[in-house]
């Protein structure tokens, strides 16, 4: 490594989110940010992603609003079938659900439904995540609703150049991009990514490579699988991390070309582990590569229940780093049976 | 009923004795959190204890309350029970909702509350249904609905308004107005100059009221409680307060002008309640003092309980998903 790339800059989720925003409105006119709190005089966002933003670039391109969500979806939807390319913030992911309408009905939909005239470039940003002890309505994932839904796309960083990369493209996207942060990280830093980073959607990275096993997976479980590739190297277990960046559309070649080179796959996911984005990647899977499989596909979640408050039970609801760990082992003495 | 059917001296100290209780908590749970003995997010009350006081001295124990996350005030008006709360905030076995809901969703149906909502405007159209089958039932109960001003600009308002004011439900629309949702200054958010016009455009009593005033709250809240028990119909209640403490608790308020926090300061409602208590005789100094002791000894015994209360058994997560069983 050159002295330059050592002394790199690093920065947090939060300033890659808001560096992604700053570009965009810079570099284009059309684009403007609507959500609760989100200006300076509101404090520039109850996570402070937006602040200084409404002072540089005016209250008229960001915009905050009453606590309307529907109607901060909707008037999105409306100003991007327009021309323009609305970023609307939706400060949880459990408000996201008073918006379903919105989301669901219209902007998914509106492209196929009039025959390709119209589109709907809208960014909804919102964050979740359990750990915090914020209980049943503010700590769910619910990425496998709108990737269940034909139109949406569904984007979840899990490093901040990514995040900035990632939020860039779904910006500039013709379609309707839900852009998940993880509440609990947003402050860890990673290496800054270069002005006008853009990461492509619907492509998904081999975050570190590895020949006995591929673990797949997103956002927040990201770096528990590459602290634990690291860790089993020592072991002599070779780990492939595959982080899916976009969940919908979903990169199933790479995914694919991974397991068809490790023949044994764990999915990984924050969110509850039934009727999951965990069955869908395990079902291409076994779909695809059947014959040439040494081990069943093993999905690692969180348990299916509504998010508990006590710490003990909210501890117990969450994935563990220690059930990806056993997942991995569990495929690899598949083989000795073999 | 613990208030008395004429306003005076008694019903003031009625007021106040829930306005005290609520107080007290508060203050204790703010330390609570400072010194790191309580870990929660919290949002505190603090200057719109009159609000809850005023209203809840004309319910039942089985009328009903939907509340929001700032509802410790309007719990503790209505009965919650110290010892389930404070369990509760401390997610134990012992706590209201066996430490699975938490501070945002208490929940204690003995005591009427039906519905602890972090969801804004999620409460409003509940409200409506625990008032729908009251009616349907025949039973003399009252729904009264809390949120806040910002909670106006939800679809689900105007939603439940519109069919409270088609159906006459029994309900009580109880817009706590503190001038700011999260850090969003009222006329930041809203054209309406105040939040009880709206009531006209669903043909719906809409009263506005001092909410740090005891009489006047005490006053407009019997009014709407006795229409919705005789049939006549919902009332949106705005009651005009501040909230002193910011959003949640640890929030620094940069966003509040310092003349308007000076302002609410002077017009803090506590002092000034208990100021009317004792000149109107209802109590002596000495007798406030003893309230107070007497609260304070309920919530040592309370806080002592959630402490040595066990934390929930890991085997509870699969509990209450479904009415029967386990889930698999
Ligand atoms: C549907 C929804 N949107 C946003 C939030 C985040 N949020 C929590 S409290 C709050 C402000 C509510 O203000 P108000 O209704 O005036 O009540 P107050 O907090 O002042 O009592 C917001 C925006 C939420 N909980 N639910
Ligand atoms: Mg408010």
């Amino acid at each position: 490594m050159s002295p330059a790339a050592t002394a790199q800059k690093t920065i947090s989720f939060t300033d890659a989110y808001r560096l992604a925003l700053d570009e965009a409105l810079g570099a284009d006119p059309t684009v403007f940010l609507l959500g609760e709190d989100i200006g300076d005089e509101e404090g520039g966002g109850v996570f402070k992603v937006t602040k200084g933003l409404s002072t540089k670039y005016g209250k008229h391109r960001v915009r905050t609003t009453p606590i309307s969500e529907e109607a901060i979806v909707g008037a999105a939807v409306g100003a991007a079938l327009a021309g323009m390319r609305p970023v609307a913030e939706i400060m949880l992911m459990n408000f996201v659900t008073v918006a379903m309408d919105q989301i669901v009905n219209h902007a998914a939909k509106l492209r196929f439904m009039s025959g390709g005239q119209t589109g709907v470039p809208i960014t909804i940003r919102t964050r979740t995540g359990a750990g915090a002890g914020t209980a049943g309505q503010h700590s769910d994932m619910l990425e496998a609703w709108f990737a269940h839904v034909a139109g949406m796309k569904v984007v979840v960083p899990s490093t901040p150049a990514d995040a900035m990369g990632l939020l860039t493209s779904c910006i500039f996207d013709d379609d309707p991009c839900l852009f998940i942060e993880d509440s609990l990280t947003r402050a860890l830093t990673g290496p800054a990514p270069p002005p006008g980073h853009r990461v492509p959607l619907g492509r998904a990275n081999v975050s570190h490579e590895g020949s006995d096993v591929s673990v797949i997976g997103y956002g927040r479980p990201i770096r528990d699988a590459l602290a634990l590739a690291e860790r089993l190297k020592g072991e002599g277990i070779s780990v492939e991390v595959v982080d899916l960046r976009t969940v919908s559309p979903l990169d199933t070649e790479t995914v694919l070309k991974s397991v068809a080179k490790t023949r044994r796959a764990v999915v990984v996911h924050e969110a509850p582990r039934s009727f999951g984005v965990g069955a869908e990647v395990t079902a291409r899977i076994q779909e695809h590569l059947y014959d040439s499989l040494a081990a069943p596909v093993l999905r690692v979640a969180s348990r299916d229940v509504p998010v508990p408050f006590a710490k003990v039970l909210e501890q117990e609801y969450l994935y563990k780093p220690a059930a990806i760990e056993a997942a991995i082992r569990r495929t690899l003495d598949s083989k000795a049976r073999r | 009923m613990s208030a008395s059917a004429e306003w005076g001296p008694a019903a003031l100290l009625a007021v106040y004795r829930k306005a005290l209780l609520i107080q007290l908590v508060d203050e204790r749970m703010r330390s609570l959190l400072v010194s790191g003995r309580l870990a929660a997010v919290y949002y505190s009350p603090r200057g719109q204890e009159i609000v809850s006081a005023g209203i809840a001295v004309h319910l039942k124990p089985s009328d009903y309350l939907v509340t929001t996350y700032r509802g410790i005030h309007d719990q503790l008006a209505k009965g919650m029970p110290l010892k389930l709360l404070c369990a509760e905030y401390y997610g134990k076995a012992t706590g209201a909702c066996k430490g699975k809901g938490g501070p945002m969703h208490i929940t204690h149906p003995a005591a009427g509350i039906m519905v602890t909502t972090g969801v804004v405007g999620g409460g409003l159209p509940i409200a409506n249904g625990l008032a729908l089958a009251a009616q349907l039932k025949g039973e003399d109960r009252v729904t009264v609905c809390c949120f806040g001003d910002g909670a106006s600009n939800i679809g689900a308002f105007h939603e439940s308004l519109n069919m409270a004011s088609l159906w006459k439900l029994p309900v009580i629309f109880l817009c706590q107005n503190n001038g700011y949702g999260e850090c969003t200054r009222y006329d930041k958010s809203t054209t309406a100059a105040h939040i009880a016009d709206r009531a006209a455009a669903y043909s719906m009593r809409g009263v506005r009221v001092d909410g740090n005033d005891p009489e006047a709250m005490w006053r407009a809240a019997g009014e709407a409680v006795e229409r919705a028990r005789k049939g006549e119909g919902p009332t949106l209640l705005e009651a005009n307060t501040f909230r002193f403490m910011g959003h949640y608790f640890g929030d620094p308020g940069a966003y509040i002008p310092k003349d308007e926090y000076a302002a609410a300061q002077a017009r803090d409602p506590m002092p000034a309640c208990r100021a009317a208590v004792l000149r109107s005789g209802a109590a002596s100094e000495a007798d406030l003092t003893a309230l107070e002791r007497e609260i304070n000894a309920e919530l040592d015994q309370a806080l002592a309980f959630a402490t040595e209360s066990a934390a929930p058994d890991v085997s509870e997560i699969d509990r209450d998903i479904y009415a029967s069983g386990v889930a698999a």
